[in-house]
Parts: structure tokens; C-alpha cells; sequence
């Protein structure tokens, strides 16, 4: 990794950034597709409002290590059991094979839209500028809980990475065979992580270990848990019933 | 027909409601009624209220209510510390929840910006036509003692005062719906926005006025139910002071 190629994945980013803005402006920011469902058009209209009306990069409360909570962990919480809702007879053992040797063995894979396709083990991630935020997680079932989140920034990754200019979506793959996605916006948030650490240790395999995100401004469940690939794309890719469309979800959730 | 209601003005029973109001009402009620039908069913899935900004099946409630099947039946597995021995914890949860959320929160936001933009307009409408001061905010006059237990007497008496199908208002009238138009619904929509993640980061004082995420779930429930104890209370007034009557008043407007 040089310099001078970082700088042109930061202009390409900066670029991408100035390209979404004006999106917005003109009204045509892309949305998912709704298959004629009221609901998810319910869910879009309130996607593009939130996205014309509020800041790009307005920042969740942080709080201080007093106020962290205790957290359930809900969903999958071992994708290498076989009796987990989620389990994946191919992924599955693959992670219990990563987890068995303290994740040494891990890859993210970064692909799609972007100029430097490539996998990325854990001692990268953590070598990253490291950003700790205390922030509150809230469930779209009604609980809420606060913990103290260690990770690099989204955004650092697809800097190296290159991510396109024109690339609007960047989706995550998981261990538990979810796939879901968030857009550019989201995406450089500076809050947006890749979280390694809870609460001052390695994340717990029951809250996503090795990586899971955090997505501070949308509902829990677009902090996926163990993740294994990101796609960075320029058009929606609608990953089916691994995803949140079809399976009777919003895709966007910052209410 | 005219009659002499407790206060002594004239009235014509056959007056209704103007167009715009009946407009907005009808989009309230049928937001409402959507509103507090995905309300409940987003409420099955965590049937815990809490006060502050954190709670959930790991920290004490404030209020469990005895609602659907989740109801003190989430099994959780062992514990694991954080920090020590009297910290804070993680449980692993060993099942999924009954949970109505995927179209319940949806149709919930749908609905939330039609109650916002139906309510928005009659609330502006009210104020800036001079509805507000002239129908719906009581006079000196009405606020006197004697009125004020006149008007109570004739209610508990189950003899509201006669009135049209539209204004004037007695004063309990006046009060009521002051109170479900102007303090309740707008409660509704401003602790609703103090529960989204993304516009409390561009608005935080919507968690400090509200008290946190969770006070404002607290206090969206209780709203709620004093807005169904309104509406029951104004279908008892409806079917007292003639039912029909007052169903035209509201649509045909006369």
C-alpha cells in the first residue's frame, strides 16, 4: 500500500461523496426495489426523505463507560451450530475452522466495485487506524442496550480498497447466510465499523466474532454479525431470501 | 331548531363542521386507528417498558405488560461478565421471538407520515383561520367555577349540554379535543421521532426532553392508551348527543 494510491482512493471517495450529495439534491437518490409491496414503498419514501432532510454525516451520542448495559445477544449467536435458525451446512463449518484458531485463518473479502479487489485477515483490520465509540444498540423489537464498540472505519477499508466513484451500495456477506446492505451515505459514516471489540475485549462469538459492523444510525439488525465478504456495488443487488426485501423487511432503518 | 344549551347561546343543531376539518379528521382517525393496530403488534415483540435510554430482557422493567406470547417466556442461556462479577452481562437468547416487526413497523411509518401531514395541516389551519381561538380555546367566562362544575355535572348526569353537530363546544368538549389535537397526537409524533436512531443523531435534545429512547417508548405507550380512552369517550358522547346526527355533521357537514 502507497501513498499516492491512497490519495487517489480518497479523492475517488471524496468524489463519490459530492456524486451521492447531488444525488440527493436532484431527488433521485437510488432506492431498492419495492416488487409493488406498499410497505417497502412506505419504506423508501422515508429512506429518501431521511436522506434529502438530514445531514449526511450527523453523529449518533456517544456515552461514557458508566453507562454501558447489559446486552442480550439475539439472532444467531454460534453460526457454527447446526441447530441455529441461520446454520449453513457450507459456511458453518468453515467458521467453526476460523474460530477453533483464534480467527487466524479469517478472511474478509473486499470485491466488487472497486479498484484493488482483495482479502483482508484481522491483524490488517486492527492494524487500522482504531476508532472506540459508546454508543446505544437498538433492537427493532423495542430493547436497547449500550456497549462500547473497537473497530476501523468502514470507509478506511474502501479507501484501500478503491472503492468506485459511481459505487452507491456496499453489501455485507455473513456466516450466518445473511447478505444486506447499506448505502454510500452510510457507509463513510465516520461511525460506521468494523468492529473487532466489545466492551474492551475480542468480540464475543455470540455478538459476531471475529468482525461484525455497526451501523449507529439505522436498528440493530444492520450491525451484521460475522462478516465474511463485502460487495461494492453501483446498482442495488437484491440478494433474495438472504435479504431483507424479500424476506418481508426494511432495507432502510433509521426509525 | 334552536335550543339553549347551559351557557345560553343559541345554537343550530344542524350545524356541522367545516370541509377542511372534516378533511383531517377523517385522515386522523384512520391513521390512528392503523397507528395503534401496528402500535401493539410492534409492542408483542418486547412487551417491557423501561425508563432512560437503555432496557431490555436483561435489566429490570418498569412495566411488564401481560401481552401475546413473549410474555416472561424468552429463555435465555448463561451468563457472561463484561467487566466483573456485578456488571453488566450478555445472555445468548435461545430462540427467536414471536415478532410481528417486518410489516408491523412498516405499515407503522407509513401511516405516522400520513397522521404527521394530516395533523400538521389541521393543526397550522387552526391556528392561522382563527378556528383555534374562536371554537376550540375556552373564554374566560367558561373558565369560571360554576361553569367549569356545571359543565362536569351535566356529564356525569350523562346530559352534555345540547350542542350542534359541529361548534360551538362546551367547555369539557373544548378541552377534550384541545387536548387529543394540540398535547396528544403531537406527543405521539415527538416521542416517535425521539425512538429513530437517525434523527435523534441530527436532533439529540429529542432524547433529553423526552428522557431517552426508552421514556419515549414508555411515554408513546401511556399516550396511546389515553388517546383510546378519548376515542371511547367520544363514541359514548356521540351516541348520547344522537349518533347520526353527529356522523353527518362530520361528513356531509350538516
Amino acid at each position: 500500500m502507497t501513498r499516492p494510491r491512497l490519495l487517489t482512493s480518497r479523492r475517488a471517495i471524496l468524489g463519490g461523496l459530492v456524486g451521492a450529495g447531488s444525488l440527493a439534491v436532484s431527488g433521485c437518490t437510488k432506492s431498492p426495489p419495492t416488487y409493488g409491496d406498499v410497505l417497502r414503498m412506505g419504506d423508501n419514501f422515508t429512506y429518501q426523505a431521511h436522506r434529502l432532510l438530514l445531514p449526511a454525516n450527523a453523529l449518533v451520542r456517544v456515552y461514557s463507560r458508566q453507562d454501558i448495559t447489559s446486552m442480550p445477544a439475539t439472532g444467531t449467536t454460534d453460526p457454527s451450530d447446526p441447530k441455529g435458525d441461520s446454520y449453513d451446512a457450507k459456511l458453518g463449518p468453515l467458521y467453526r475452522r476460523d474460530a477453533a484458531n483464534a480467527f487466524d485463518g479469517w478472511r474478509l473479502s473486499v470485491e466488487g466495485a472497486v479498484a484493488r479487489p482483495g482479502s483482508y485477515s484481522l491483524d490488517f483490520l486492527k492494524r487500522l487506524p482504531a476508532q472506540t465509540q459508546i454508543t446505544r444498540h437498538t433492537c427493532e423489537e423495542g430493547w436497547t442496550a449500550i456497549a462500547e464498540w473497537t473497530g476501523a472505519r468502514l470507509s478506511a477499508l474502501l479507501q484501500i480498497a478503491g472503492a468506485r466513484a459511481n459505487a452507491r451500495f456496499v453489501h455485507f456477506h455473513t456466516y450466518d447466510a445473511q447478505i444486506d446492505s447499506i448505502d454510500m451515505v452510510e457507509a463513510l459514516h465516520p461511525q460506521t465499523l468494523l468492529a473487532y471489540g466489545m466492551n474492551g475485549r475480542d468480540l464475543p462469538i455470540s455478538h459476531g466474532a471475529p468482525v461484525r459492523l455497526r451501523v449507529e444510525r439505522q436498528i440493530g439488525y444492520k450491525s451484521m454479525k460475522f462478516l465474511r465478504r463485502i460487495v461494492v456495488s453501483e446498482n442495488f443487488i437484491d440478494p433474495g431470501a438472504a435479504g431483507p426485501i424479500q424476506s418481508g423487511w426494511a432495507w432502510y432503518t433509521g426509525i | 331548531m334552536s335550543a339553549i344549551p347551559a351557557h345560553g347561546v343559541a345554537i343550530d343543531l344542524h350545524r356541522g363542521h367545516a370541509i377542511w376539518v372534516r378533511v383531517a379528521h377523517w385522515f386522523i382517525v384512520a391513521s390512528v386507528l392503523t397507528l395503534v393496530f401496528s402500535g401493539v403488534a410492534i409492542l408483542v415483540a418486547h412487551p417491557r417498558l423501561y425508563w432512560g435510554q437503555t432496557g431490555n430482557s436483561l435489566t429490570m422493567p418498569l412495566i411488564e405488560l401481560p401481552l401475546g406470547p413473549n410474555y416472561h417466556n424468552i429463555p435465555f442461556g448463561p451468563a457472561t461478565h463484561f467487566f466483573g462479577p456485578n456488571g453488566p452481562v450478555s445472555q445468548p437468547r435461545l430462540r427467536e421471538v414471536y415478532n410481528l416487526n417486518g410489516w408491523a413497523r412498516s405499515l407503522h411509518f407509513i401511516v405516522a407520515w400520513t397522521l404527521a401531514f394530516s395533523l400538521g395541516a389541521y393543526l397550522l389551519v387552526s391556528l392561522v383561520s382563527g378556528h383555534f381561538t374562536r371554537w376550540l380555546l375556552p373564554s374566560g367566562a367558561e373558565l369560571s367555577p360554576a361553569n367549569i362544575s356545571a359543565d362536569i355535572r351535566a356529564h356525569m348526569s350523562l346530559r352534555p349540554p345540547q350542542t350542534s353537530g359541529g361548534p360551538p363546544y362546551n367547555l369539557l368538549q373544548k378541552l377534550a379535543y384541545l387536548g387529543v389535537a394540540f398535547v396528544g397526537l403531537p406527543v405521539m409524533v415527538i416521542t416517535g421521532l425521539a425512538m429513530s436512531p437517525a434523527f435523534t443523531a441530527t436532533f439529540p435534545i429529542l432524547m433529553d426532553i423526552t428522557g431517552g429512547y426508552q421514556s419515549a417508548r414508555t411515554i408513546h405507550f401511556l399516550m396511546m392508551c389515553l388517546i383510546v380512552v378519548f376515542l371511547i369517550v367520544h363514541l359514548a358522547m356521540m351516541a348520547l348527543t344522537g349518533f347520526g346526527r353527529q356522523l353527518r355533521a362530520m361528513t356531509v357537514g350538516r
